[in-house]
């Protein structure tokens, strides 16, 4: 099992500020190791977000998001309180899911 | 004998409900689109997107730094006022694949988003937004980078 996901989710204005910071490898299938052999793809394929268990962002990636993936998005009308979680599946067939509370 | 037989197509046709139950789901789940992931060129993805050809919008505001010196970690964000925007995906031009990621909005959420990128070489970067309605914007970015991200 993966390390868990740091989030922070802030209300800023009329909405909740959501940081999302994963712990992914994120490898491309490019890269060879030391011995020349092609290391497999292994990435992140679909992000979900949800906002106290309503689907609020869906994501889908390729190999080209950066090695332990950062993204930040903007939820309307949260308030301190509400849950945010973000749950994610890799290509391996991996899965993981934390949540936060606004603040 | 009979009971046994009515039994055996009994638990057949189940077999073929949770089966069709099953598959449903699953379907419905692994929405990832491969054909676009796979797509080498601007065009491949927006092929594989199965969108029309993007028009330029000065809408869309699309921050990518000039120079990156680090392709590993390129910070990209993208935020528009179109209306009806549902979804935006990052491109990079010159990377092995060339669609990063797609991002998809409901209402609930402000059509902003902010990430990090891997870059291969210096490239344009698209930011390409989508409406409801299938029409297709685009802002674009030249990126610099000075070490690339992907591969050996």
């Amino acid at each position: 099992m993966s390390d868990p996901m740091r989030i922070r989710a802030q209300v800023q204005g009329s909405g909740a500020v959501v940081r999302v910071l994963m712990a992914h490898e994120m490898e491309t299938g490019l890269r060879k190791d030391a011995a020349g052999k092609t290391i497999p793809a292994w990435h992140i394929t679909e992000v979900t977000a949800a906002l106290n268990g309503k689907t609020v962002l869906t994501a889908q990636w390729g190999t080209a998001i950066a090695k332990n993936p950062f993204t930040e998005f903007v939820v309307k009308g949260a308030k301190a309180g509400d849950r945010i979680t973000i749950a994610w599946v890799d290509n391996r067939g991996d899965r993981r899911s934390d949540e936060a509370v606004i603040a | 004998m009979q009971n046994r037989r009515e039994m055996m197509r009994r638990s057949a046709a189940v077999a073929a409900l949770l089966a069709g139950a099953g598959v449903l789901p699953a379907r419905a789940q692994s929405a990832y689109n491969r054909a676009a992931f796979e797509g080498k060129s601007v065009d491949e993805v927006i092929k594989g997107l199965g969108i029309a050809k993007p028009v330029e919008s000065k809408d869309i505001a699309f921050t990518a730094p000039d120079i990156a010196e680090n392709g590993a970690v390129v910070p990209i964000a993208a935020s528009t006022t179109l209306p009806g925007v549902q979804r935006i995906a990052f491109l990079v031009e010159k990377n092995p694949t060339t669609l990063a990621g797609v991002f998809d909005f409901t209402d609930a959420v402000e059509t902003s988003v902010k990430t990090r990128i891997k870059m291969g070489q210096t490239s344009n970067v698209l930011a390409v937004a989508i409406t409801g309605d299938g029409k297709v914007f685009y802002a674009q970015k030249e990126v610099k980078v000075t070490l690339g991200g992907c591969g050996g």
